[in-house]
């Protein structure tokens, strides 16, 4: 990743190269808030939209049925430095939506969990899809007013998360908190990764 | 068959209907060089020569000066990263575009990597 010269982007060459990280969570979890707490661009959207054929849907055209879904999902961006852009994705956390974390999830370097302790079955699906994938992920349970306390242990036994994976506290709508978020991230993925080279 | 082929297209499609109308009708399949998170640079290709849309100039407006990930290009367009992806395939096509995969997609992170965006989160 070196810059080849001082002419802007004459070729690929002297491009920056980019990287993502997942925030995944239930709908109303925090995840846009996230997003644009430590994002240098106002969170923006991208759509996919998927369509599927489906069987056995009354279809009065006589053409194969199709259906189509649409899904957003919000992403931000911070510049690490001349080389290097990371991008946060926020992704929606229903099961259903596998197709899309499969592509989000290729090259991820992680993936954060946001917990909403009033909803907790709600980061079932993010939990087990990165659980299973490999992915390093880290659960941030995102403090709303008046939502009963669970302490970290709690929400540990709730999820039955592994001894390894961290839990912290968050707010998502406080820049330095999502930081030390995305800080506790990057230095589990960094012992993940250190354990599985030794 | 006596239908038109796009009659599957129903109301909630209607965004659908308006992309494709944007790529000339095509509906190729996503094209594998491009990821969500591919950066986009102009090149200073003369580009008049080119049978161009007004989606092919804008995009080329955007990536000038600073690359543009796919995601960015797609949301700013207001149009679904797979047509995105559809009208980047032209532009590289004809040479108009840089593009800068992200790393090594298949593997797991690298350390070095890990640890130059850990040192960029705690300089924010
Ligand atoms: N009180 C409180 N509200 C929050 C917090 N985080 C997010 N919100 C609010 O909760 C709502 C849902 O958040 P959003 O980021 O859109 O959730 P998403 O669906 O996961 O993207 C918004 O109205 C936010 O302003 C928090 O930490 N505390
Ligand atoms: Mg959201």
């Amino acid at each position: 990743m070196e810059f080849a010269g001082s002419e802007p982007y004459p070729g690929t060459g002297s491009l920056p190269t980019a990287v993502k990280i997942l925030i995944a969570g239930g709908f109303g979890a925090g995840k846009t808030t996230m997003v644009g707490a430590v994002s240098e661009i106002s969170p923006l959207q991208t759509e996919e939209v998927i369509t599927q054929t489906s069987e056995g849907v009354d279809d009065l055209s006589g053409v194969e049925g199709k259906t189509t879904t649409t899904v957003a999902m919000d992403f931000g961006r911070i510049t690490i430095s001349q080389d290097l852009v990371l991008y946060l994705f926020g992704t929606p956390g229903q099961n259903r939506f596998w197709f899309m974390w499969d592509e989000l999830a290729l090259g991820a370097l992680g993936a954060i969990v946001l917990a909403d302790t009033r909803r907790i079955e709600d980061s079932f699906p993010a939990v087990d899809y990165f659980e299973h994938r490999g992915t390093s992920f880290v659960v941030a349970v995102n403090r709303f007013d008046g939502a009963s306390d669970y302490d970290v242990e709690e929400v540990r036994y709730a999820l039955d998360l592994d001894t390894h994976v961290p839990v912290v506290m968050c707010d998502a709508r406080s820049r330095e908190s999502s930081k030390l978020v995305l800080v506790t991230l990057l230095e589990h993925a960094m012992a993940s990764r250190m354990a599985a080279v030794r | 068959m006596s239908e038109p082929e796009e009659s599957w297209w129903d109301v909630d499609a209607g965004p659908i209907v308006r992309s494709f109308a944007r790529t000339g009708g095509r509906t190729r399949p996503t094209r594998d060089e491009f990821n969500l998170i591919t950066l986009i640079i102009a090149t200073n290709t003369d580009t008049a020569r080119h049978g161009l849309e007004p989606e092919h100039i804008m995009i080329l407006r955007m990536c000038t000066g600073a690359p543009l990930s796919v995601a960015e290009i797609a949301a700013r367009l207001d149009m679904p990263a797979t047509v995105a992806k559809v009208l980047l395939g032209d532009l590289l096509d004809m040479g108009a575009i840089h593009t800068r995969a992200p790393i090594a997609l298949a593997e797991a992170p690298e350390i070095h990597v890990l640890q130059a965006v850990l040192d960029g989160i705690r300089r924010l």
